[in-house]
C-alpha cells in the first residue's frame, strides 16, 4: 500500500433518517464495487452486531474499504464510513464525520427530508463536508422526487437537481452514486512526511488483538513498530499492526498515512485508552497539537441495574465489564438498593443506548434484569456550597440541606407535518419545554423549536410524539445545559413502607399527577396478598396519591382428581416459581415488573 | 413405605351428547358406530392389562366421562360383567357411574343397577332452567326430577348430585333456590358436590370471558355463595371433608378420597390416568390412536420421593380433615417438620394452617386460599 496516490481516495459517510435506505445503500456500494461476490454478502453487511440487525440502526461506526474502476479507467479506493443513526450517539456521528470528507445524503422519495436527517446534514456541513444527496425508493409509487429535489434544495441549500434518483433495495441508479461519489467528494489531503495526527472515530475490543483503533489519518504515516501516543488519555504502545477494513475483516498492510482511513493495534487493554474523538500521534515526533473536537463523554441517562436472581451479580459484573471493553460511553458503579439487594448505577448516553445494554446483557449474557427508572443528572446545590452530581434520587440530601437544584435542557428540534403542530405542541407544553419558533420548512411541514427538559423526554417522549402525530414527525436533540428547576424527589410506598428503588425526580407540578399513575400501575402489577396492600405516593413525607391492593379472597382449584393431579402440580409449581421470582418488601412480595411501571405510565389501556 | 394391595379403577367414557360451554374435560360428541368401537377397545384394554393387577384388591370402580349414560346401557353391563371377571372387587367396593340426567330412563337405570353399579353421581349443576341453557347442559330440572325419582325407586342408595355455583348472570338467589329444591328432594342425595365456576382455558366461556362477555358475579357475591353452601349443607347435616365435597356420615365419596391419600388408581380409557407404586402414567388422548392400539404402553413418570411429599401434602390437604403427620413420617421416613418445618410454621403464623393433634389442615380461611399454601409444599 505504499506510495497510494492520495487522489484517488475517496472518504465518504452517508448520512440519512432512520429507515430511508442507508444501510442497503451501502451494501449495494459494496457489492458494486466488486470486492464481495454476491454470495458472501450477508443481508446489510455493515450492520454486523445482531441487535443492530434486528433494530434497524447502526450502533457502533463501521467501516469498509472497497475498489472502483470508474467510468475514466481508474481505480479508486473507497472507504466509506458508517455512522450510527441515533441522537444518542450524536457524538459518534460527529467524529466518523470528521474522519471523513464528504457524504452522502439518503433521502426517501416519498418522506422527504426528516428532523434527523437534517440534523445529521447540518452535522455534516458543519464539518466542511461535501454532501450530494441522492433520492432513494424512487420505484415506490407514493415518490415524488421531484417535491423532494426541491425541499432539499429550499430546506438544506444543496444543490439536488441532478441527484441520481435510485433504488437501494432493487439495485437500480448504483453506477450513478458511484460515479458521484468520484466526482463530488474531495480526495484527501494531508503531508505523509509530516508528524503523525490521526483522528480515532472508533474503536472494538478483540480478545486477541486488544484494542482496535479505527482512525483516519489527517497527517503523517503510521506502521508497525511506531510508538503511538493517545494525546487526550496519554496511553502509549506500539504499534503491532495497521490495515484497511475488508468486509468484515481486517486486512493488514504495511503502513497507513495521510489521507487513508484504517485500523491500528498496539495491545492497548482498554477501549478507555482510545477514547473516540481522541488524536493519535508518533510519541518520538508528535504533532503540535492534538485534532479539534474531542469530548470526554458523559453518561446523560442514568439507572440501576439488578439482576432478577441476586445470586447472579457476579455475572452482571462480569457482562458490564466486557461490554465496557467495547463501549467506552458506558458508566457503571456498584451500588446497594434495599428493594433489589447489589447491583450498579449504570450510565448511558440515552434511553435508547440503555435499552439495547440492556437487551444485551439479557440476550447475549442470558441475565435477567431488574432495572430502575431511568433519571438524569441532576445539580443539586447544598447549602454548604458543595455541589453534587446526583445520579440516584435515593442519595438526595435532606431538603434542609438543599439551596436549589438544577435540571440538564435540551434544544429540541422537531419536524411534523401542519395537521399535527397543535397536538405536538400540546405534547411539549405538558412536558414543560420552552416554545422558541416555528418555521415552514415547505408549505405542509414545520420545524418546531423547543427547549425541553431532558427528564421529560427520557421515558416515552418519542413514543408520544409518534403516536400524537400518527408517525408523521421526526424529533433531535442537542444538550443545552442547566438550568434551575423545582424538582422534588417522590417515594413510593409499599404497606407503609418506602421502596428505594421506586423513587424518582420529577418536577414539582407533575408530581401528582406522576405520583397517581405510578400508584395505578403498581395496583395493576402487584399481586393480591392476604391482607390489604396501600399503595402510597409521597413527596418529603407527605402522601399524595393513594390507591389499594385489596386482599386476596379466594385462591383455590375447585376440583382435583386422579386425571387432574399432574397438571394441578404444574401450576402450583408455576406459582411458587412466580413467587421466587418476586421481590420481598416488608411482608410485600412485588414482581420484577413493577420497578419497571414507572417507565410505562404512559401507556393508556 | 407400607404397602398396601388397594386398588381403585376409573374408566373413561368420552362422549357426551354436546359439550357444555364450561367443559374442559376431554370429551365431545361421537356416532354410535365410534362409540361402539370405543367400547371393545376399552374392554380389550382391561382384558389385557388386568393381568398386571392381580394381586391387587378392588376397593373401587368409577365410570366418568363425558357421560357414561350416553352409550347403550347394555355396553355398561358388559363393561362391568368384564370387570368383575377380570379384577378381585371388594364386598364392599364402592362402584360409581356419571350420568346426565337428560339420558337416563327407569330401564337403563335398572341395567346399571343390575351391572353391579351401586352409586349414581348425577350432573344437575343448576335448578335453574336458564342457568341450565346458559351452561349449555341438555337437561331441564324437571328431566333431573324424574331421573332422581327413577334412580331412587329402582334401588340407589347412594347418590351424589353436582352442583355449580358462581355461574354467569347467577344471584345469590337463584343459587340458594338451587340448593334448596336440592335439599328438598325426598330423601335428599347422600352427597353434594358444589363446585365454584372456574372458566377453563379452551372453553367456550373462556373465549366469551376474554371478551368480557362472561357476565360473572362479583367476588362478593360469589364468595357469599360459597360461605352459604357450607353453612346451609352444615345445617341438613353434610359434612364438608373436601374442598368442593359435602357428604352425610359415612358416604364420603370413597373413590375420590383415594385420590386424594394417595391409594393405587388404574385408569382405563381415552385420557386415563394411573398411579402405582408411585409411578404415573398418562393416558393415550388422541382416540384414533387409541383405537387403533388401546394396549400401547403409556409413559410412566417415577415419581421421587420428593415428589410424593409434595403430593402427599397438597391432595392431603385438599381434605378437611388434612394430613397426619405420623402417616408422613410413615411413608417417607422422615418428619414433617425435618421437610417443611418452615412452610408449616409461615402459615400456621399466618392462620392459614392448623396443626392438631397430630394433624395439619387448612383453616377456613387457608381453605379460600388453598393454591397459595400448597404452592410452598413443592420442593423444587
Amino acid at each position: 500500500m505504499a506510495g497510494v496516490d492520495q487522489t484517488k481516495i475517496r472518504n465518504f459517510c452517508i448520512v440519512a433518517h432512520i429507515d430511508h435506505g442507508k444501510s442497503t445503500l451501502a451494501d449495494r456500494i459494496i457489492e458494486k464495487t466488486g470486492l464481495l461476490t454476491s454470495r458472501e454478502m450477508q443481508a446489510q453487511v455493515l450492520d454486523n452486531m445482531e441487535l443492530e440487525r434486528e433494530r434497524g440502526i447502526t450502533i457502533k461506526a463501521q467501516s469498509v474499504r472497497t475498489v472502483y474502476r470508474a467510468k475514466d479507467g481508474e481505480e479508486y479506493i473507497f472507504n466509506l464510513i458508517d455512522t450510527p443513526g441515533h441522537v444518542d450517539f450524536n457524538y459518534e456521528v460527529s467524529r466518523s464525520l470528521a474522519a471523513c470528507d464528504g457524504a452522502i445524503l439518503v433521502v426517501d422519495a416519498a418522506q422527504g427530508i426528516e428532523a434527523q436527517t437534517l440534523a445529521n446534514v447540518y452535522l455534516a456541513l458543519d464539518h466542511d463536508l461535501d454532501v450530494f444527496p441522492v433520492i432513494n425508493k424512487i420505484d415506490l409509487p407514493s415518490a415524488e422526487p421531484d417535491r423532494v429535489k426541491d425541499e432539499i434544495e429550499d430546506v438544506i441549500g444543496i444543490e439536488a437537481q441532478d441527484a441520481p434518483l435510485i433504488s437501494a433495495k432493487n439495485g437500480i441508479g448504483i453506477e450513478d452514486v458511484l460515479e458521484a461519489i468520484v466526482e463530488k467528494i474531495p480526495a484527501p489531503e494531508g503531508d505523509p512526511a509530516a508528524p503523525l495526527q490521526a483522528l480515532i472515530f472508533d474503536s472494538i475490543y478483540d480478545s486477541y488483538k486488544g484494542v482496535i483503533i479505527f482512525c483516519r489519518i489527517m497527517e503523517g504515516t503510521v506502521k508497525k513498530g511506531t510508538q503511538i501516543r493517545m494525546m487526550a488519555t496519554g496511553a502509549v504502545e506500539d504499534v503491532v499492526e495497521v490495515g484497511y477494513f475488508g468486509a468484515g475483516q481486517f486486512i493488514p498492510c504495511e503502513e497507513l498515512s495521510a489521507g487513508m482511513v484504517g485500523y491500528i493495534t498496539a495491545s492497548i487493554k482498554n477501549v478507555k485508552d482510545t477514547a473516540v474523538g481522541d488524536t493519535v500521534t508518533d510519541n518520538r515526533h508528535p504533532c503540535a497539537e492534538p485534532l479539534p473536537g474531542y469530548k470526554k463523554v458523559q453518561s446523560m441517562v442514568y439507572c440501576g441495574m439488578y439482576p432478577a436472581d441476586g445470586a447472579k451479580y457476579p455475572d452482571l459484573r462480569d457482562a458490564l465489564e466486557k461490554l465496557q471493553l467495547n463501549d467506552a460511553s458506558l458508566f457503571y458503579e456498584p451500588e446497594t438498593s434495599i428493594a433489589l439487594g447489589f447491583g450498579f448505577r449504570c450510565g448511558f448516553l440515552g434511553l435508547l443506548h440503555l435499552e439495547i445494554i440492556q437487551e444485551r446483557l439479557e440476550r447475549e449474557y442470558n441475565l435477567d434484569l431488574v432495572t430502575t427508572a431511568p433519571g438524569v443528572v441532576y445539580k443539586v446545590y447544598k447549602t454548604s456550597g458543595e455541589v453534587i452530581e446526583l445520579t440516584n434520587p435515593s442519595n438526595l440530601p435532606d431538603p434542609s440541606e438543599i439551596d436549589y437544584m438544577e435540571e440538564p435542557i435540551v434544544s429540541a428540534e422537531i419536524m411534523v407535518t401542519k395537521d399535527f403542530i397543535g397536538s405536538i405542541m400540546e405534547l411539549c407544553q405538558e412536558r414543560r419545554g420552552v416554545y422558541l419558533g416555528m418555521e415552514f420548512i415547505e408549505e405542509n411541514r414545520a420545524l418546531l423549536k423547543y427547549d425541553l427538559p431532558l427528564n421529560e423526554i427520557i421515558y416515552d417522549f418519542f413514543d408520544a410524539l409518534k403516536s400524537r402525530s400518527k408517525g408523521y414527525a421526526s424529533f433531535d436533540y442537542d444538550i443545552k445545559g442547566y438550568e434551575l428547576s423545582k424538582l422534588v424527589k417522590l417515594d413510593i410506598l409499599i404497606n407503609k413502607e418506602e421502596v428505594d428503588a421506586l423513587s424518582f425526580i420529577v418536577h414539582a407540578d407533575s408530581a401528582y399527577e406522576r405520583g397517581r399513575r405510578m400508584c395505578e400501575k403498581l395496583k395493576e402489577e402487584i399481586p393480591r396478598h392476604l391482607f390489604e396492600i396501600p399503595i402510597q405516593a409521597a413527596v418529603g413525607g407527605k402522601v399524595i396519591a393513594r390507591e389499594t391492593v385489596r386482599a386476596m379472597r379466594k385462591d383455590v382449584l375447585a376440583k382435583c382428581y386422579g386425571g387432574d393431579i399432574t397438571r394441578k402440580k404444574k401450576l402450583l409449581e408455576k406459582q411458587k416459581e412466580g413467587k421466587k421470582r418476586m421481590r420481598q418488601i416488608g411482608n410485600v412480595e412485588i414482581p420484577q415488573k413493577a420497578f419497571m411501571s414507572v417507565l410505562k405510565l404512559d401507556d393508556k389501556k | 413405605m407400607t404397602k398396601n394391595n388397594n386398588l381403585e379403577i376409573y374408566i373413561h367414557i368420552p362422549f357426551c351428547k354436546r359439550k357444555c360451554r364450561y367443559c374442559d374435560f376431554l370429551s365431545f360428541a361421537c356416532s354410535e358406530n365410534v362409540q361402539k368401537r370405543y367400547m371393545d377397545a376399552l374392554k380389550k384394554e382391561i382384558s389385557a392389562k388386568s393381568i398386571k393387577y392381580e394381586s391387587y384388591v378392588v376397593t373401587s370402580v368409577f365410570i366418568g366421562g363425558g357421560t357414561p349414560s350416553i352409550v347403550d346401557p347394555f355396553w355398561i353391563k358388559e363393561l362391568m360383567e368384564l370387570v368383575f371377571d377380570k379384577f378381585t372387587i371388594s364386598e364392599t367396593a364402592e362402584i360409581t357411574m356419571e350420568m346426565n340426567p337428560g339420558t337416563v330412563t327407569k330401564e337403563s337405570l335398572g341395567l346399571y343397577k343390575d351391572a353391579g353399579i351401586n352409586r349414581l353421581s348425577m350432573g344437575l349443576q343448576s335448578a335453574n332452567d336458564r342457568e341450565l341453557a346458559l351452561l349449555g347442559r341438555i337437561h331441564s330440572f324437571q328431566e333431573f326430577l324424574s331421573a332422581y325419582a327413577s334412580a331412587r325407586s329402582v334401588g340407589f342408595f347412594n347418590i351424589n348430585v353436582d352442583l355449580m355455583s358462581a355461574l354467569p348472570r347467577q344471584s345469590v338467589e337463584s343459587y340458594m333456590d338451587t340448593l334448596d329444591k336440592v335439599l328438598n328432594l325426598s330423601p335428599p342425595p347422600e352427597h353434594i358436590s358444589a363446585y365454584s365456576l372456574i372458566v377453563e382455558e379452551g372453553t367456550p366461556f373462556y373465549v366469551a370471558y376474554e371478551k368480557g362477555e362472561l357476565e360473572l358475579p362479583s367476588e362478593e357475591d360469589e364468595r357469599l355463595m360459597y360461605e352459604k353452601t357450607e353453612e346451609i349443607l352444615k345445617l341438613h347435616g353434610y359434612r364438608r371433608y373436601e374442598i368442593s365435597n359435602y357428604a352425610k356420615e359415612g358416604y364420603e365419596c370413597r373413590h375420590n378420597v383415594g385420590y386424594w391419600v394417595r391409594e393405587n388408581y388404574a385408569g382405563f380409557g381415552l385420557g386415563a390416568a394411573s398411579m402405582i407404586e408411585n409411578q404415573r402414567f398418562s393416558g393415550e388422548t388422541d382416540l384414533k390412536k387409541y383405537l387403533e392400539n388401546p394396549l400401547a404402553e403409556r409413559e410412566a413418570e417415577v415419581l421421587s420421593l420428593e415428589e410424593q411429599m409434595e403430593e402427599f401434602m397438597f391432595l392431603g390437604l385438599r381434605l378437611i380433615k388434612g394430613v397426619e403427620e405420623a402417616v408422613f413420617k410413615e411413608t417417607f421416613g422422615k418428619s414433617i417438620d425435618d421437610v417443611y418445618g418452615e412452610v408449616l410454621q409461615k402459615h400456621c403464623k399466618e392462620g392459614l394452617l392448623i396443626r392438631e393433634r397430630g394433624r395439619v389442615f387448612l383453616s377456613t380461611r387457608g381453605l379460600d386460599v388453598s393454591n397459595y399454601v400448597m404452592a410452598d409444599f413443592i420442593l423444587s
